[in-house]
């Protein structure tokens, strides 16, 4: 220590006045992570389906069973959806929470509207013979479309539960944290969604 | 339709009867009496010492990643015994059943001890121990308090504490599967394998995965958002580095298992036709998936590792890392490269010529930057003064049994060869030389280096020498006749043999394993030995081994909040600079410290969760659609709780600090 220059003796190796943390910095990079692993997931499903689409096993194909009219309604409540919860960003932004509940409330809407119309797909789907025992093809067709609306399942209940703390707490920066993660779930699904849309049905058509 | 058999289950208690439990297999009823006796003696030495209330406060609950990295070493232990029990009942087996006797095991007996010593030993054995090793020094490197979601990391804990829960309850309710550690269909599908076997595999890998998956998130952002100021990425130890190539592997992979295990359930469960033979399914796709995630996650253990043998081998040697850089850059090479060779574990599909070339050239390279990190360990090592303490010797024994490993797995890569070697026991022999050479090496070295940090006592070296010879002969004399055993063609798997000129190979093998049996039994005795002769072996400094990064610049055990100061980084080997500039502990200016507060959410949680593959793996649907319930709304309460931090008052602090400055003044004295 006595041959400690005097350069030597201005380097700090501590911080001796430590300032605070924000509680929760790494939330947003966590969940975008977290996000992307649920991404591979879909990439598998949609690589499965490339794969196995298809395999109709003698069974119906894309051409026999999609109503391209239910899809293109199903996906405006899908698009409507992310809009309405970015005008409940917005008003998270301007500090206003029973307007972010509101527009949580109609996004929950057009989520629930879209899940009732891929449900009475489904068992339309199913009512005719054509259900995920079919044929691979439809095996993947059912996982992959199913996952995603088991996503949008599990955002509808994460939507409500925000409504409630909002409703709780207040626009208080833990709230603030978790609408914004919400928020990036929410698009994600939209952006998958995209892909369902284009890669299952519009090319199913084609095929 | 496939989905009738769900429907014959019993509404209350589905498939699960008294016909499940194994009364007939008396090897079973034996092992199933000795945990049961073991496992009372220990309940009812924790009740008599009322440590249940210890326990659950300051280990279950805690959120302390040194804790939790603790508790995974543990987990890790305890398995590593049940996997190599399979091992050595194997080994016995293979080398008896000759000239017409048929051994000891029956097949279907014999079947489930091969796939269960796989997962064991890959999934609760190596995962959790190089997890645990990441938790608890990572941060400790970093200059950091905690991980970025302690609470996370307690539930991903308690997640692999339950697959490894089902695992185990497999033994003696039911049966585990018989279809190989990656259970390829159609032989794991419902037609070849109706019974629980495979779902016990499926749940368990399910529940333990989603642990895996959320820590590896979690150690990525600790890494990436908790750095201590001045450390820039090229400043971070060598350790820290590989454990962050370990955790993006994670999450670029695990999310892939997580996939075809679902489409195998539902192939399963819901009767639809992925891998089936039939309406279309392609069970090569199984293959291919699975391997996406499987060749990665070899990776995903050996990284570490190196970064273990970097930290050992620059501070046994007192010099810096010989190229720190290349170090970095070959590490990040392999990650990437680890994810386009997953095709060389089945070259014999008949992909083609041209795609299995690419996979050949693919798996070769990767030798590359291995190789530049042997060099840089021998340079590193080269006109160094090279302590030879057990972590070293480690390090120089993985040397040399790593390179053969690696050796054999480029000759596996040239496609060719593999056409004559698949599936052969040469491959057997391949993957245990890197594995045990390589991991299981590493961990050792690992343990006796950082031990005294976790402790503040060493392990005993006489005993840890014990085990090292034992070892490293045992693996030798079990694994040598085994490439013999290989290049003469003999496949893996096999419970009885009719040619008696292989049996004298397969009687040394099984002498082998009785040697690092030996190795176990002297590890295990050297904790024993180090715990009773702590005083003896007590290291009051902190730093024991003269090391070079942060984790030696605390107290061992280090407090709860790691360091009462941020540490401010310069250099890399962050710690040696400090003792090279005579850096100066503050004495005083402490204050409160902001810290994550425990919780017992993780425990619940994950409980619930096991429950949940219990229920899916005997059909008690009531049970299962319960469980699943309580996750969710468990998860729902808990987000609820606001309060999830607290303040150890400055007063605290100041007393664990002077603690440490007088314990240090002391041994300086006697010194």
């Amino acid at each position: 220590m006595s041959t400690a220059t005097t350069t030597e003796d201005q380097v700090r190796f501590f911080e001796i006045e430590e300032h605070e943390h924000p509680e929760g910095a790494s939330t947003a990079l966590g969940f975008w992570i977290y996000l992307m692993s649920d991404c591979l997931i879909f990439a598998m499903l949609f690589a499965a389906y490339a794969v196995l689409g298809g395999n109709y096993a003698a069974g119906p194909a894309p051409r026999d069973l999609f109503e391209l009219d239910l899809v293109a309604l199903n996906t405006a409540m899908l698009l409507f959806s992310s809009i309405t919860y970015g005008f409940a960003m917005l008003a998270m932004a301007r500090g206003k929470a029973l307007q972010t509940q509101l527009w949580l409330l109609v996004t929950a809407g057009f989520g629930a509207a879209f899940l009732w119309i891929e449900l009475h797909e489904f068992a339309h789907l199913i009512h005719i013979g054509a259900g995920p025992q079919r044929s691979a093809f439809l095996s993947a067709f059912f996982t992959l479309v199913g996952t995603h609306g088991l996503h949008v399942t599990f955002g509808l209940v994460w939507i409500l539960v925000m409504m409630v703390q909002v409703g709780l707490k207040g626009l208080v920066p833990a709230n603030r944290r978790r609408l914004t993660c919400l928020s990036l779930f929410w698009h994600f699904l939209d952006v998958i969604w995209i892909g369902v849309f284009t890669f299952v049905y519009l090319m199913g058509m084609l095929r | 339709m496939a989905v009738s058999h769900l429907a014959e289950a019993d509404p209350i208690f589905g498939r699960l009867s008294f016909a499940a439990l194994p009364l007939h297999e008396p090897i079973l009823i034996v092992t199933f009496l000795a945990v049961a006796a073991g496992g009372a003696a220990g309940l009812y030495l924790l009740t008599k010492f009322r440590l249940w209330g210890y326990l659950w406060k300051e280990w279950f609950t805690s959120v302390d990643h040194k804790r939790i990295g603790i508790m995974y070493m543990i987990l890790g232990i305890v398995m590593l015994v049940r996997g190599f029990a399979d091992a050595i009942m194997m080994r016995i087996q293979q080398a008896i059943a000759f000239g017409g006797s048929e051994g000891y095991l029956p097949a279907h007996h014999y079947d489930q001890v091969f796939t269960a010593h796989g997962v064991i030993m890959i999934f609760f054995v190596a995962m959790p121990l190089v997890t645990g090793l990441m938790n608890y020094v990572m941060p400790l490197q970093i200059g950091a308090r905690d991980v970025s979601f302690p609470f996370l990391n307690n539930f991903s804990f308690w997640m692999t504490l339950g697959g490894a829960v089902l695992v185990m309850m497999s033994l003696f309710v039911g049966e585990f599967a018989r279809t190989g550690w990656l259970a390829y269909p159609p032989l794991s599908g419902l037609e070849a394998s109706p019974d629980v076997g495979v779902d016990y595999y499926i749940w368990a890998l399910q529940v333990a995965g989603v642990g895996t998956t959320l820590s590896g998130i979690n150690l990525i952002c600790t890494i990436i958002k908790m750095r201590a100021p001045g450390m820039t990425m090229m400043k971070m130890p060598v350790f820290t580095w590989t454990a962050l190539c370990t955790n993006v592997l994670i999450v670029a992979t695990f999310p892939v298992l997580t996939a075809v295990l679902v489409l195998l359930s539902l192939d399963r469960y819901v009767g639809t036709h992925f891998f089936t033979s039939e309406l279309g399914g392609n069970p090569m796709m199984y293959v291919n998936l699975i391997w996406i995630w499987g060749h990665p996650e070899v990776y995903i253990l050996i990284l570490p590792i190196f970064g273990v043998f970097s930290e050992v081998t620059s501070t046994f040697c007192g010099k810096r890392l010989f190229g720190y850089t290349s170090m970095v850059y070959a590490t990040v090479c392999i990650t990437i490269l680890s994810y386009i060779v997953w095709l060389h574990h089945f070259f014999t599909m008949g992909s083609g010529a041209s795609v299995n070339s690419f996979f050949g050239i693919t798996t070769m390279v990767i030798s590359i930057p291995t190789g530049a990190k042997l060099f840089n360990w021998l340079f590193t090592m080269y006109r160094g003064r090279i302590r030879f303490e057990l972590p070293m010797m480690w390090t120089i024994a993985f040397m040399l049994t790593f390179v053969v490993g690696g050796m054999t797995g480029v000759l596996l890569a040239v496609p060719p060869a593999d056409f004559v070697l698949h599936n052969s026991l040469f491959l057997i022999a391949h993957f245990h030389n890197v594995i045990i050479g390589g991991v299981v090496f590493g961990l050792f070295a690992a343990m006796g280096y950082w031990f005294p940090k976790a402790f503040g006592f060493r392990l005993d070296p006489y005993w840890g020498k014990v085990s090292f010879w034992c070892w490293l002969v045992g693996y030798w004399l079990a694994f040598t006749p085994l490439y013999v055993l290989g290049l003469m063609g003999v496949t893996r798997r096999m419970r009885v043999f009719d040619d008696p000129s292989l049996q004298i190979w397969f009687v040394i093998a099984c002498l082998g394993a009785f040697v690092i049996a030996g190795g176990i039994a002297a590890f295990l005795m050297q904790i024993y030995v180090s715990i009773r002769d702590r005083e003896r072996l007590r290291d009051t400094t902190g730093d024991p081994w003269g090391g070079r990064t942060l984790e030696w610049s605390t107290s061992s055990p280090p407090p709860d909040y790691n360091f009462a100061f941020t540490p401010v980084i310069h250099d890399l080997d962050a710690w040696y600079d400090m003792k090279r500039r005579g850096f100066q502990r503050p004495a005083e200016g402490f204050r409160p410290i902001h810290m994550p507060r425990s919780t017992g959410a993780g425990v619940i949680l994950a409980g619930l969760s096991t429950l949940f593959g219990f229920a899916m793996i005997w059909y008690i649907w009531w049970l299962a659609a319960a469980s699943l319930a309580a996750v969710v709304l468990g998860a729902i309460i808990h987000t609820f709780n606001y309060h999830r931090d607290y303040y150890i008052p400055a007063e605290t602090v100041v007393a664990t600090e002077r603690a440490r400055a007088m314990q240090m003044a002391a041994t300086a004295a006697a010194e």
